[in-house]
């Protein structure tokens, strides 16, 4: 446009139509932009069809906001001298934001019609998709706290069904523990209520008795259920411990015949019981939790006490491999019948030849801190029926 | 009143016997559920104690045994496990009474006393005939209201004798109910029972039945 104007030259301008300013309302937007040609000395040479008469623009080259005709136009002016012409081109504001708002008006119908079908769509959509969700939520939110029956996963998306089953695996395994833990409730309160029936009948009796031998008989018993609630109540207290106590126990450097010596003197036993400690001890020493090690060695302790005969022998001895380092304590009491050596590591099991003070944990414990510290507990008749030995097999960093 | 005691807890089967003999009964001991069963099937008992955990099995299947075997022998049961479902369970599976560990010697002596007395069918704990008034909680003895004292062993026959007033109890059947399976029974025992509480109630009350037994003299 702007060279056909510049080529006609004739001095006059194209005489087109000249809109006035009301016509702005209706004006097409293909007139919407103007182009004027001027002579560099201030003639109007040519003109496009829209523009006013006027300059739109001063002397400078460049844009500009001008006042032309009460209207705010947008022009652009630039200058060749070789040709002596200048040439502008501009639009109206005005013009421009009505073509803004005509936009916005033409696009927000449809879209206010488009936009609610959309959601509505996407609504019913995301809804039909996650209703298995839904309908697990509202299962697991309705659920009693002692409920751990598995989720149905029968009409579950494959997706979903990975997540309820190791969902279901989780709720089995907190089964179990939970049932480990009631069990062991139960097993508790009968240890502790069995021997305080025991107390407080034998109390009653000493309380009661005219029959002095009959008094002497209750009151040696009481002493007896006071020694016995106080090691069940000690091993209760361990083992909730043992529970508590994390895996992450921090490690150090544990001499086993120092550990063994200490529980040694601070384990009162039967006069004429001899209780010896080998050499080989004091050279073998292991990097691991000592509490747990300990907790484990005073129980086989205790338990080579309880069941050695009146003058037997108690042996700790220790041996190196490669990769382990074994403990070893022998007593030489009864030992333990093959058919019971594989239930004895199990709480609260008491064996037929079971002993007065015997609480039924004592080997539980051992097998639980040994394997806390990744070790191993084996336990072996001797043989002649010459007692039990009890190895705890230790790894070597 | 011959009881037993199934309980697998040294100690407290010694107090349990000890308690209950110084409550006027006659105790016989088991440790297991074998022993218990066989005890309660070959023996006539008036209760049994029993502990619910045993070393070879539950009580409650013992109890179910015995009672799917048509033997009615009352049974008070001893828990550590006393929580109303565990005693609901028990009451189900045929005992008479639960009582939860630690208990009270005396509660124990009233409930067994309870259970006996609710199998014979009678609504107050004293015995009574003719003028003989024996209460087996306070284990004293009247007769036209003068109080006696009575021996542990004449006090038993004579609770023996009343219970049935009527029907004739034999020299065995006496001697059961005073001793228990450890005790030595001279061969005259009963006889020198007898004499010594007829001397101290009077000579009217007790009957002699020539080669059966004894019992009580009926009213005139």
């Amino acid at each position: 446009m702007v060279s056909s104007l510049a080529n006609s030259g004739t001095g006059v301008p194209a005489a087109l139509a000249f809109p006035d300013t009301k016509s702005l309302q209706t004006a097409s937007y293909e007139r919407q932009l103007s182009c004027q040609i001027w002579s560099l000395d201030g003639r109007l040479m040519a003109r496009s069809s829209g523009a006013p008469s006027n300059s739109l623009s001063g002397d400078d080259d460049g844009f500009a906001d001008r006042l032309v005709d009460g209207e705010t136009w947008r022009v652009y002016a630039i200058s060749d001298p070789d040709k002596n012409i200048r040439v502008l081109v501009g639009d109206r504001l005005g013009l421009r934001e009505r073509l803004v708002s005509d936009l916005i008006r033409g696009l927000l119908w449809p879209a206010l019609l488009i936009v609610p079908l959309l959601g509505l769509l996407t609504w019913s959509i995301l809804g039909r998709g996650l209703f298995p969700l839904q309908a697990m939520a509202v299962d697991l939110k309705q659920r009693r706290v002692d409920d751990l029956s598995p989720l149905n996963v029968s009409h579950a998306p494959p997706e979903l069904a990975t997540l309820a089953n190791s969902l279901n695996g989780l709720f089995t395994r907190l089964d179990a523990a939970r049932q480990r833990e009631r069990d062991f409730t139960a097993f508790a309160a009968h240890e502790l209520r069995t021997p305080i029936s025991g107390l407080k009948l034998q109390a009653q009796i000493a309380i009661g008795t005219s029959d002095l031998t009959q008094r002497n008989t209750a009151l040696n018993n009481i002493v007896l259920s006071v020694d016995r609630i106080s090691r069940l109540s000690r091993q209760l207290l361990t083992v909730a411990r043992l529970d508590t106590l994390s895996q992450e126990e921090a490690t150090e450097e544990v001499n086993i015949y120092e550990l063994v010596s200490g529980i040694v003197s601070d384990t009162p036993a039967r006069p004429g019981l001899r209780i010896m400690l080998e050499e080989s001890l004091q050279n073998a020493s292991v990097k691991t939790a000592r509490d747990l090690l300990e907790i484990a060695l005073r129980n086989l302790h205790e338990n080579a006490l309880n069941h050695s005969a009146a003058d037997g022998d108690v042996v700790w001895k220790a041996t190196y491999s490669i990769t382990s380092l074994e403990v070893t304590v022998e007593d030489n009491g009864p030992g333990i019948p093959e058919s019971e050596l594989s239930l004895v590591k199990s709480r609260f099991f008491r064996g037929r030849h079971k002993s007065t003070s015997g609480s039924g944990l004592g080997l539980a414990i051992v097998d639980i801190a040994i394997h806390r510290i990744d070790g191993s507990l084996t336990l072996i008749n001797r043989g002649n029926s010459n007692g039990l030995s009890a190895t705890v097999r230790l790894p070597v960093h | 009143m011959r009881i037993l005691i199934v309980e697998d807890d040294r100690v407290l089967l010694d107090g349990l016997k000890v308690g209950l003999s110084m409550l006027g009964a006659t105790v016989d001991t088991a440790e297991c559920c074998t022993d218990g069963l066989l005890a309660i099937l070959t023996w006539r008992f008036d209760a049994v104690v029993l502990d619910v955990m045993l070393p070879d099995g539950s009580g409650l299947d013992l109890l179910q045994k015995l009672r799917s075997s048509g033997n009615t022998t009352p049974i008070l049961l001893l828990t550590a496990l006393d929580d109303v479902r565990s005693r609901i369970k028990g009451l189900d599976s045929g005992a008479d009474d639960y009582l939860g560990k630690p208990f009270d010697l005396e509660e124990l002596g009233a409930r067994v006393r309870a259970i006996i007395r609710r199998k014979e069918g009678r609504a107050t704990s004293t015995l009574q005939y003719n003028g003989v008034v024996l209460d087996p909680a306070t284990l004293t003895v009247s007769v036209n209201s003068e109080p006696v004292k009575l021996s542990r062993r004449e006090f038993a026959i004579l609770a023996t004798l009343l219970e049935h007033p009527g029907t004739i109890a034999s020299k065995v059947n006496l001697e059961e109910r005073l001793y228990g399976w450890q005790e030595e029974v001279e061969s005259n025992a009963v006889e020198v029972h007898i004499h010594n509480l007829r001397n101290k109630i009077g000579r009217d009350y007790i009957e002699t039945v020539r080669g059966i037994g004894y019992r009580m003299r009926p009213c005139k």
